[in-house]
């Protein structure tokens, strides 16, 4: 037992105690408590284990730069790990547990890490666990991984909702402390709206550890006052336990805004858990804070060192005592408050120990009994769970030159002050050390930003309200708005003296001296570091981890650059800093997601015959956003029987397939046939009014892009069908064209896919079913050629016919107005029953279309093929230029030993080459052996009754007849090359 | 996330634009006539300056419209938009 709370104070509320849980073990504390503070108050002092070493370790601070006190709180799939205990407000029925203990918190087997700490030295990962080869990735790392985790992710879905807010403001300000307060009360004193985000649950509750007042009242008094005024204007919105987590350009900022996890579960159903607020604001005034540092030393990490701050806000904000008997260590004017809070509790205050020789106020603490240490250090502090001593030596040796021991179970510790600049320098803000103050401050400026109070290296309340005030006006006129207000008064006095930081003395005494708690980085790591050339601060970051852990080194990294720069003899500006990058703390994927979780997720497109699809209990794919039918499985039925099925009856009888999901584009005006003829590698212009033309376009670097069929309908209209996923990307490269470099065309571009529902209708027996569906169309072959189209009526509805082929076969295009394509869907398979027409999917709508040696954007092309590649070079246009055209003639792609399509055919019949398998002359050859080639599709086929597979070969079309060979899984398929169409190819089935 | 002026639209957040990257490569009129090295100037070579540049941007979730954007590479400050077509703005740093 060594924390206790105080029989009166702290601005909890004693009447309503609340029941938590803490490693399996039940405790009590009251509304208003964090965690933390509950768990001082009920004498625990080992609240976590450290990451690498295992050692035991108590809360540090009192808010979000804890690195210690890390929870997983909650249970079950609300189960969140790496949670500060010092930000967590206790409601009734919480439930926690340590994040880093395994198997217990007091029964730690990872302890014993502590014996093979010379092990885990910095860098540890990059020399101790190398040899054996695999072993790594086999043993060492999830050994180390469940030894030296956080917490754990949940497993189950999150139950809770999350929402995105957007708001415009004239004025940001980002912190609700005195600085903050002021500047709020500025910025809005004008009517100039103003949004203020505090992290914490209350305004200026800060305010409460100091005993100054403001405009006459007590600072918390005063902190009231402008929370209420606030609270009453229209323009000014103020979000409580809400964290800036990022600042970007031009003044947007994202913040999360926690609103129900300081209640009990299920305690505001219907309540989003948390908001993601996008703020865009004309100014930003950041007035952050700043953090106290921890002093380094060994045993600086034990249960019982805290910060100094974090002591006197435990016992003033929530009336804790974090021990019995203190000894304050400092080299800070602001900790004596906290040696004189102590005596005022009833707290024994055995030392208070300043490296400074000129202390200040030892007078009025010697006063009280307590006394000052000038001069001196505490060189350890030693004890088996927690502090139970210190050791304190004079820095010059005088006196008798003997350390000397006092008892203490709390050791409150400050080493200055750290201003929060990870916001300003998020946005590329520069910081420069200051000597004086010993910290990193903002220099420079950012473009509409004002760093104001502690965030800018002015501690005292004071300076805080007032510049503070000054940024608020000052944000206020640069918007258009008044200066109304008038600048807070205060009692506050500023602080006597710099202070003080022991970099670059070594300390004297034994044992570990930790520079970051979190990530178990030691003076030591640091100076192995410095000797093994890891002299840059990015560098050092990287070898020993510091600053790397969850609270991103809040308390560490100065130190680090204080250690690195003592160890190398130089100035830590000249050392200078890591970048910061959001999120300043962690947030949770759930406030990312927002709403846009599953159906929302992405939107989902379906064709107007999808509901047919469901009941037929199609396996559905996606392609882009589309869903898709794969195949219609018939009970017991595999992918592979579904599709020999569905190919088979396409080749010998007659099959249906949805194909609304095709892009299409209207192209229409004077100019689209110019227009068509620039974008295709083919002519267009010359294309008949009532024909279909196959058209393939590039990129300017005559690499393929998108393909499909172009419609004539009218001398100034063309339809244009492109793939699946690639319509949007035709119509955004059709528009870019026409507004950048073709202004002078008249066209327009429209996209008509979703006006229009598709089937195809693909067989010998095709003109059957459409025959019987459209009596009064001519449909021979002379009458309706292939490649041509015509209006009509196709079971009673206005369509669209065309004979389209995919496949190889027989085929007939129906397009009809999306309403009706429901009702077409359904005529044609009762049209086609008779014939024993069969439903198709995209699995054999592939195989068709492979075995006919069509290739598919994106399966056979992926950005670096030609179409001479593809072997279209009779399609190609010599006449014309079209865009790629003079790309296609580049000495890289007349090249004739670039991979072609090819057909391959596997020795062994039955043999399926996996579809990406590399391709190899020689399997034999010794590693690396040269890549000729890939597998770009392959299938089974029904109508060649065989496996086989498309692909690109270096060289291809020479090497027909000859042979290559594919790693597949651990034995090697020999495939013989081939001609890319394998099925009938005289083309004599399409006319059926 | 940047706020950009469309011409056509007002100031809208980024994500609503697409970014076609350096502004006024005009197409080759004779691209036959082109040396390989000149052809693939046009096709593959880009300022990337650090300072201020001209890029085209379209407004993808907006108009739709493509358009010319004055932005500097390093602050993302951005000097102003112009209409495709219009006469090249000097740039910040420029003489007029
Ligand atoms: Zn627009």
């Amino acid at each position: 037992m060594s924390g206790y709370r105080l029989p009166a104070g702290g601005r909890v509320d004693r009447d309503r105690p609340l029941a938590f849980t803490f490693d399996g073990r039940r405790f009590t504390g009251f509304q208003g408590d964090t965690l933390a503070s509950a768990l001082i108050a009920s004498g625990e002092r080992l609240v976590a284990r450290s990451f690498k070493y295992h050692r035991p370790r108590g809360v540090y601070s009192a808010g979000a730069e804890e690195p210690n006190a890390l929870v997983q709180l909650g249970a079950g799939a609300r189960s969140e790990p790496n949670l500060r205990a010092t930000q967590i407000e206790l409601h009734d029925g919480l439930v926690a547990a340590a994040v880093n203990a395994w198997p217990g918190l007091r029964f730690d087997l990872g302890a014993a890490n502590q014996l093979v700490a010379p092990l885990l030295a910095a860098g540890f990962y990059y020399k101790t666990f190398l040899g054996p080869r695999g072993w790594w990735r086999r043993f060492y790392e999830p050994a180390i991984r469940r030894m030296a985790g956080m917490g754990r992710a949940p497993t189950l879905p999150d139950p809770d909702l999350y929402d995105h807010m957007h708001i415009h403001a004239d004025v940001l300000v980002v912190g609700g402390g005195p600085a903050g307060l002021a500047a709020a009360r500025a910025a809005a004193s004008g009517g100039a709206r103003v949004v203020l985000a505090e992290d914490g649950p209350l305004l200026g509750a800060g305010l409460v550890d100091d005993d100054a007042t403001v405009d006459g009242v007590p600072g918390i008094a005063w902190a009231d006052e402008v929370a209420a005024d606030l609270a009453g204007r229209d323009t000014v919105t103020v979000l409580r336990r809400t964290t800036v987590a990022g600042l970007y350009d031009h003044g947007y900022a994202v913040a999360v805004e926690r609103r129900t996890d300081h209640l009990p579960p299920g305690a505001a159903p219907g309540h989003a858990r948390q908001r993601l607020w996008h703020i865009r604001a004309r100014r930003t005034v950041l007035a952050a804070g700043a953090h106290e540092r921890p002093l380094v030393f060994p045993g600086n990490d034990r249960p019982g060192v805290m910060l100094a701050g974090a002591v006197r806000t435990y016992l003033r904000r929530y009336g804790v005592a974090c021990g019995r008997r203190a000894v304050v260590f400092t080299g800070d004017d602001a900790a004596y408050a906290t040696a004189a809070a102590l005596a005022d509790a009833g707290v024994a205050v055995a030392a208070v120990v300043d490296p400074r020789r000129d202390a200040p106020d030892a007078a009025a603490l010697a006063a009280r009994g307590i006394a000052v240490l000038p001069g001196h250090a505490v060189i350890a502090a030693d004890g088996k769970g927690g502090v139970e001593s210190v050791l304190v030596a004079a820095l010059d040796g005088s006196g008798d030159g003997q350390a000397r021991r006092i008892g203490c179970d709390l050791l409150a510790v400050s080493g200055g002050w750290s201003p929060v600049v990870h916001l300003y320098s998020q946005l590329r803000g520069r910081l420069a050390y200051d000597d004086r103050l010993a910290c990193f401050r903002p220099a420079g400026s950012v473009a509409g930003v004002t760093v104001a109070g502690a965030a800018d290296g002015r501690f005292d309340l004071a300076a805080c309200l007032a510049a503070g005030h000054e940024a608020g006006l000052a944000a206020a006129v640069a918007t258009g708005f008044p200066a109304v207000a008038a600048a807070p008064r205060t009692s506050a006095q500023p602080p006597a003296l710099p202070p003080a930081m022991l970099w670059d003395r070594p300390p004297a005494g034994r044992g570990k001296a930790f520079v970051d708690l979190q990530n178990d980085v030691t003076t030591d790591d640091v100076a192995l570091a410095a000797r093994e050339g890891f002299t840059a601060i990015e560098h050092l970051k990287r070898y020993t981890t510091t600053g790397m852990g969850t609270d991103q080194g809040k308390t560490a990294n100065v130190n680090a650059i204080g250690v690195l720069s003592g160890v190398l003899g130089r100035s830590p500006g000249e050392t200078g800093t890591t970048t910061f990058r959001p999120p300043y703390t962690p947030v949770a994927y759930g406030a990312l997601a927002g709403r846009f979780v599953g159906e929302l997720f992405d939107p989902e497109r379906v064709t107007p015959i999808h509901p047919r699809h469901v009941e037929a209990e199609a396996v559905f794919e996606n392609v882009g956003q589309w869903k898709r039918p794969r195949f219609f499985p018939h009970p017991g039925e595999d992918l592979e029987g579904a599709v020999l099925r569905e190919c088979r009856a396409v080749r010998e009888g007659v099959g249906a397939m949805d194909a609304s999901t095709l892009g299409k584009i209207e192209v229409r005006g004077p100019d689209a046939a110019a227009f068509l003829d620039r974008i295709y590698i083919n002519p267009m212009a010359g294309l008949a009014v009532g024909a279909c033309r196959y058209g393939v376009m590039c990129r300017e670097d005559g690499m393929v892009f998108d393909d499909g069929v172009v419609l004539r309908l009218a001398p100034d209209r063309f339809l244009v069908t492109t793939t699946t996923g690639g319509a949007a990307r035709v119509l955004d490269w059709f528009e870019e064209w026409l507004q950048t470099e073709w202004p002078g065309l008249r066209v327009f571009c429209t996209s008509v896919t979703e006006q229009w529902a598709t089937v195809a209708v693909a067989g010998p027996l095709a003109r059957a079913v459409v025959g019987a569906l459209a009596p009064e169309m001519e449909l021979g072959a002379a009458d309706f050629p292939f490649m041509t189209f015509r209006d009509g009526i196709v079971a009673g509805m206005a369509a669209r016919v065309a004979r389209i082929s995919f496949s190889g076969e027989l085929a007939f295009e129906l397009n009809v107005e999306s309403t009706a394509g429901l009702a077409l869907w359904d005529a044609v398979l009762a049209a086609g029953r008779r014939h024993g027409i069969v439903p198709y999917g995209t699995e054999a709508m592939h195989v068709l279309r492979a075995e006919k040696g069509y290739f598919i954007v994106g399966h056979e092309t992926d950005g670096t093929v030609t179409p001479i590649d593809l072997g279209l070079e009779r399609m190609v246009a010599k006449r014309k230029d079209f865009l790629g055209k003079r790309s296609l003639g580049r000495s890289d792609t007349v090249r004739t030993d670039r991979k072609q399509l090819v057909a391959l055919l596997p020795e062994d019949p039955e043999e399926l080459l996996p579809e990406g398998a590399q391709l190899v002359d020689d399997p034999k050859a010794p590693a690396p052996v040269p890549m000729v080639g890939h597998v770009t599709s392959s299938y089974r086929s029904a109508a060649l009754g065989r496996s086989f597979a498309l692909a690109l070969v270096r060289d291809g079309r020479q090497r027909i007849g000859g042979r290559v060979f594919a790693p597949a899984g651990a034995h090697v398929v020999a495939a013989r090359i081939a001609d890319p169409v394998l099925f009938d190819p005289g083309g004599s089935r399409r006319d059926g | 996330m940047l706020l950009i002026s469309c011409p056509w639209c007002g100031p809208r957040d980024e994500t609503e634009f697409h970014c076609g990257g350096e502004a006024h490569i005009a197409r080759p009129l004779d691209p036959p006539a082109l040396p390989d090295a000149a052809w693939a100037g046009y096709v593959f070579m880009r300022d990337n300056p650090k300072g201020w540049m001209r890029e085209r941007w379209m407004h993808a979730q907006g108009c739709r419209r493509w358009f010319n954007l004055v932005r500097h590479t390093v602050t993302h400050e951005i000097a102003g938009a112009y209409l495709v077509g219009a006469p090249l703005p000097p740039l910040p740093d420029e003489c007029p």
